[in-house]
């Protein structure tokens, strides 16, 4: 906070996942396009809605014959966890309504915890400055996909699913900072794989969000009440 | 080339074709509103001191999920593959703290060796 930080913080710090984002682009292309999903409706997915789980939710429901219903439900269930992330981001975004909702677009899960500055404030820039790279290699990699993705190969061949988690937890661990933080992540982890098994895919992170209420400590409320 | 009366073909693929728009649409449009509600609604103004305490807590919450779904996960079942050991790598190097770009390269490297050899074992 000394020095302010800047969108090319944003541009770095998520350049690493670019690649890993690209990659996931590219089998989305191609299980969209053997879906058969065509050309441009891929590409146009992802320019509009920019949450890959849900997008290869919804195109392995219509490709297993399901229904429109089924597939925009399990999109809704997906990103439901973009309803509090977006809550959390609110206080941080000090422009107008379009300059809000703007903003809102470009949150994901990666550019959210990259932009994420500790105790519950964010830096509008550099979620942008991610937002806008993550955007750009997504749309890329769903358009190289689409293309020509019989070449480029498996990308879990390369590895790419771990770079997620690893990520994630290069930047959880800076926030575990007291026992609070450490409960609420105990319980977020215990709660998602305890559920896993047994609710579609997407609930899971969504009832993770109760370990910050677990997490809080018990004696919340400020001592001058005490009487 | 599939053979059919040209009619059937035609209203065939056109509600194939009007169902991806639609999915297409529809998961673009609430997408789009789950993202905007809070900051449109809410936006720059701070929230309630004891519901800002708890979405505080949110990120490590919601990371350390991720972490372990995208770790263990397998659509809905758990699993124990190259991911764990690639992680495990991942989580020494923050250990010993790595910049987050060596983190994820030697996590996604260890994975992708780890499946080269189980696959030509």
């Amino acid at each position: 906070m000394d020095r302010p930080r800047t969108y090319l913080h944003g541009v770095r710090a998520v350049a690493p996942l670019a690649i890993a984002v690209g990659g996931f682009g590219i089998s989305f292309g191609v299980l969209a396009r053997s879906a058969g999903m065509g050309v441009v409706a891929p590409i146009a997915m992802s320019m509009i809605t920019f949450a890959g789980s849900a997008q290869f939710a919804a195109i392995s429901i219509l490709d297993a014959g399901g229904t429109v219903a089924t597939a925009v439900t399990a999109a809704v269930l997906l990103n439901a966890r973009y309803g509090p992330i977006g809550l959390s981001v609110a206080p941080s975004l000090k422009g107008g309504r379009l300059s809000r909702f703007l903003h809102a677009q470009l949150v994901v899960d990666e550019t959210w915890a990259v932009a994420s500055e500790g105790g519950g404030r964010f830096d509008p820039r550099v979620l942008v400055g991610a937002g806008v790279t993550l955007y750009a290699a997504w749309i890329a990699g769903t358009a190289m996909g689409v293309g020509f993705g019989d070449v480029l190969g498996d990308p879990a061949s390369w590895g790419l699913d771990a770079a997620f988690p690893a990520l994630f937890l290069a930047l959880l661990f800076p926030q575990l900072r007291d026992r609070s933080s450490w409960s609420a992540a105990g319980v977020g982890a215990a709660v998602a794989l305890a559920l896993t098994p047994f609710t579609p895919p997407g609930v899971p992170i969504v009832c993770a969000s109760v370990g910050c209420v677990v997490g809080l400590p018990r004696r919340g409320r400020p001592p001058s009440g005490a009487a | 080339m599939r053979r059919g009366t040209a009619a059937a073909r035609t209203a065939a693929e056109w509600s194939c074709v009007s169902d991806v728009w639609l999915i297409v649409v529809l998961c673009g449009s609430v997408t789009i509103a789950i993202k905007a509600a809070g900051p449109v609604l809410m936006g720059g103004r701070a929230l309630p001191a004891r519901l800002a305490s708890v979405i505080g807590l949110l990120g490590p919450a919601l990371l350390a999920a991720l972490v372990a779904i995208n770790t263990f996960g397998a659509g809905r079942a758990l699993t124990l593959d190259a991911r764990v050991l690639g992680v495990g790598v991942g989580v020494l190097a923050i250990w010993r703290r790595a910049p987050v770009l060596l983190v994820v390269v030697l996590a996604a490297a260890v994975t992708a060796a780890v499946r080269a050899i189980a696959g030509t074992a």
